[in-house]
């Protein structure tokens, strides 16, 4: 896997020649890190004077990293509720857990965005062209937020007090356990195992579904 | 072998460590095992809590030490964590043992379970339920049909006049034979309403009510209404109590005791008392309204207005935690005969016989009222209130007697109606005010057994003028409206 500081380069790299078109990177004063080593090594870039040019082979790399940059500022903003004045340094941090599945699992949750918080493009991956229908496709939603017929399993509870938690442990609404939601109005009504429930729009905001389809 | 087999559910480590030692802190005998004394412990279960406190005395200090202790080791609930636990265990052994075919067809059942739940369709269909279970069924087979015949054909024609000649030939005394067969006489007036009036109507009733219950139709009434008893300050399972209301409020008030909070239970309580007929006064109101299909239509209005109005102010007014609701709803079944029979018996045995000693009770306490004069103060008190909301005098005494029991009052006013009485107007009225006034004798002591004095007393006193003054209100905008129905 690739260093942070790697990641990094690439990602300035590649906004800079392909999004923007402009020249080569000058290296400056991060001359000797060794992360610009480790690249070259890897075949991603090749160093010549004081700059650096991506090559073939770093590319989708770097697209990679962008995607994942911009992806992590969506999902501060749009989930966490994070300023966007501060995003920047949480994102960068940020950027480098969403690596393999995880980039995607965001990416859907999101509902395949194409653009980053500043407006900025986001390269898409692989998860944005194997979508089908045209609606947001979210992975984990609350119950009550669910369409008739949307089905999943629950993920997690979110109880606001005791009493609540134990009324939907009484249902047998717990996490792993596959539901079906059937009905939302004038009530949720909704499907585990052989077993159908109603239960109001609060309860069922207590309960956190991955869908599945 | 059971006791071996119980064990095998094993938790994880740490859990498993808490267990034990609140197990080897569980010195006394509690009949099961202490390992299921100790779980349930770790869920803070309140009756098994006080139980240790009882039994063990000093060393429930210490148990509740490790409880705390297994508490702080997880982020989640104990019971959180127990139930997920076993909830791995029964997926592990029901994938063993069972297999689904694909699902096929949608089943007939699961069509009209869905008609049922469509806000759209349900409610033209609890519509019908209502009308045929109720208002045919009920109302015209019940009240109409049978009473008649029992009270006219059977209490008229035999029973009431074999018991008079009985009577005043066997006891010379006038005040004892009053009391026996006079015109509130125990036999003529307690047997005969028990009998001949809320035995038929109850009886039907209960009979529609078993019907409705095992199909499994309450529960999608119940998800149907959760959002409008919400305003309330019900949940849609209270729908339950208040049906059987219809049947007998005084049974709906314990079963009040189904809903979670005491807000509900409160509320529940004084909507029974005020607004829901029930079936013997029902069956009398339908009686007194017949060929009237506009009075009955503003009778209606005005008593679910009423229900709305009392409901919403409650809610707003009653301190408490707001109704979730959450209920089953079982597969739609079609009802077996024979249970519906077995349920009808068993609730009309039980109810009759509770009921039964408070008619003849009733009856004691109006005769008693009747040679002391008591009675004879009262309905002049009552006069006053019957003549601001436009009733002639007479109806004093329906009204007294309506609080001994609801369908008594209700009653006494198809005589006065019978006699002719009243007019359109003051049917109308008459038949809201009794329907909102006091409960009967036997629900108020049910209020007082499950709601406490105090509130049983403050629900009867606010019923009191409320009544009165949607009586008078009702009266005058008639009036000022210039209409005669």
């Amino acid at each position: 896997m690739l260093s942070e500081q790697a990641e990094e380069i690439l990602e300035a790299l590649w906004i800079q020649t392909e999004e923007q078109g402009a020249k080569p990177l000058d290296l400056g004063a991060s001359r000797d890190e060794p992360a610009v080593e480790e690249l070259v090594n890897l075949g991603f870039i090749r160093r010549d004077l004081g700059h650096i040019h991506l090559l073939e082979k770093g590319k989708s790399h770097a697209a990679g990293c962008v995607r994942r940059h911009r992806l992590a500022e969506r999902l501060l903003v749009d989930v966490f509720d994070i300023k966007k004045r501060i995003i920047d340094e949480v994102s960068c941090k940020f950027e480098h857990l969403l690596h393999k599945g995880l980039e995607d699992n965001v990416c859907t949750l999101l509902g395949h965005p194409k653009s980053c918080p500043h407006g900025k493009s986001i390269p898409p991956g692989k998860c944005c062209s194997l979508k089908k229908d045209k609606r947001l496709l979210k992975i984990i939603a609350p119950l009550s937020e669910l369409r008739a017929k949307d089905r999943g399993q629950i993920s997690y509870l979110q109880a606001k007090d005791k009493t609540q938690m134990h009324k939907l442990i009484a249902i047998g609404a717990l996490p792993g356990v596959s539901i079906t939601l059937m009905q939302r109005f004038p009530s949720c009504v909704f499907k585990i195992g052989q077993s159908q429930f109603a239960v109001d729009k609060e309860l069922a905001s207590a309960i956190y579904v991955r869908l599945t389809r | 072998m059971l006791k071996d087999f119980a064990k095998r559910i094993g938790y994880d480590d740490p859990l498993e460590i808490y267990l034990s030692r609140i197990e080897s802190l569980l010195l006394s005998d509690y009949k099961i095992t202490k390992r299921a004394i100790a779980i349930l412990l770790l869920q803070e279960d309140n009756e098994m809590l006080d139980r240790i406190k009882d039994k063990e005395k000093e060393r429930a200090e210490e148990i509740l030490k490790v409880i705390q202790e297994a508490k702080a080791h997880y982020s989640h609930p104990l019971s959180y964590i127990i139930s997920l636990r076993r909830q791995k265990e029964t997926n592990r052994i029901s994938q063993a043992v069972m297999s689904f075919k694909k699902a096929g067809k949608v089943s007939f059942s699961e069509r009209l379970s869905k008609i049922m739940m469509n806000p759209l369709t349900g409610g033209p269909i609890l519509l019908a339920v209502l009308y045929y279970g109720l208002y045919k069924f009920v109302g015209t087979f019940g009240a109409g049909v049978l009473v008649d015949f029992l009270e006219d054909k059977v209490f008229g024609n035999y029973v009431n006049p074999f018991v008079t000649n009985l009577v005043s030939a066997a006891i010379p005394l006038k005040i004892i034979q009053d009391l026996l067969a006079g015109e509130y006489g125990v036999i003529t007036l307690g047997v005969r309403y028990a009998f001949a009036i809320i035995l038929p109507i109850v009886a039907t009733f209960f009979f529609a009510f078993a019907i409705v219950e095992d199909t499994g139709y309450l529960p999608r009434l119940a998800m149907l209404v959760d959002q409008l008893f919400k305003k309330i300050g019900l949940s849609g399972r209270a729908v339950i109590p208040l049906v059987l209301g219809f049947g007998c409020d005084t049974m709906a008030t314990m079963v009040t005791r189904t809903l979670p909070t005491k807000r509900e239970r409160i509320i529940a309580t004084l909507l029974l008392a005020l607004a829901i007929p029930c079936s013997a006064q029902m069956g009398v109101i339908l009686a007194l309204l017949e060929g009237r299909p506009l009075g009955l239509i503003i009778w209606l209005g005005v008593i679910f207005l009423v229900f709305l109005i009392a409901g919403y102010l409650a809610s707003k007014i009653m301190p408490g935690e707001l109704p979730t609701f959450y209920m089953e709803i079982p597969p739609l079944r079609l009802p077996q005969f024979s249970n519906i029979f077995r349920k009808t018996a068993s609730r009309l045995n039980w109810y009759f016989w509770e009921i039964l000693p408070l008619f003849l009770f009733a009856s004691v306490l109006i005769w008693l009222g009747q040679i002391t004069g008591i009675f004879n103060f009262l309905v002049k008190i009552l006069e006053y209130p019957i003549g601001w909301i436009g009733l002639p005098p007479q109806a004093a005494i329906a009204f007294l007697f309506g609080f001994f029991r609801r369908d008594y009052g209700a009653a006494g006013l198809y005589d006065l109606k019978k006699a002719g009485l009243l007019s359109g107007n003051q049917l109308i009225i008459s038949c809201i005010t009794i329907t909102l006034f006091l409960p009967c004798i036997a629900q108020l002591l049910m209020n007082v057994k499950e709601r406490g004095l105090r509130m049983g007393i403050a629900i009867s006193i606010f019923i009191l003028f409320f009544s009165f003054s949607i009586g008078y209100a009702v009266n005058l905008i008639l009036t000022l409206l210039n209409l005669q129905l």
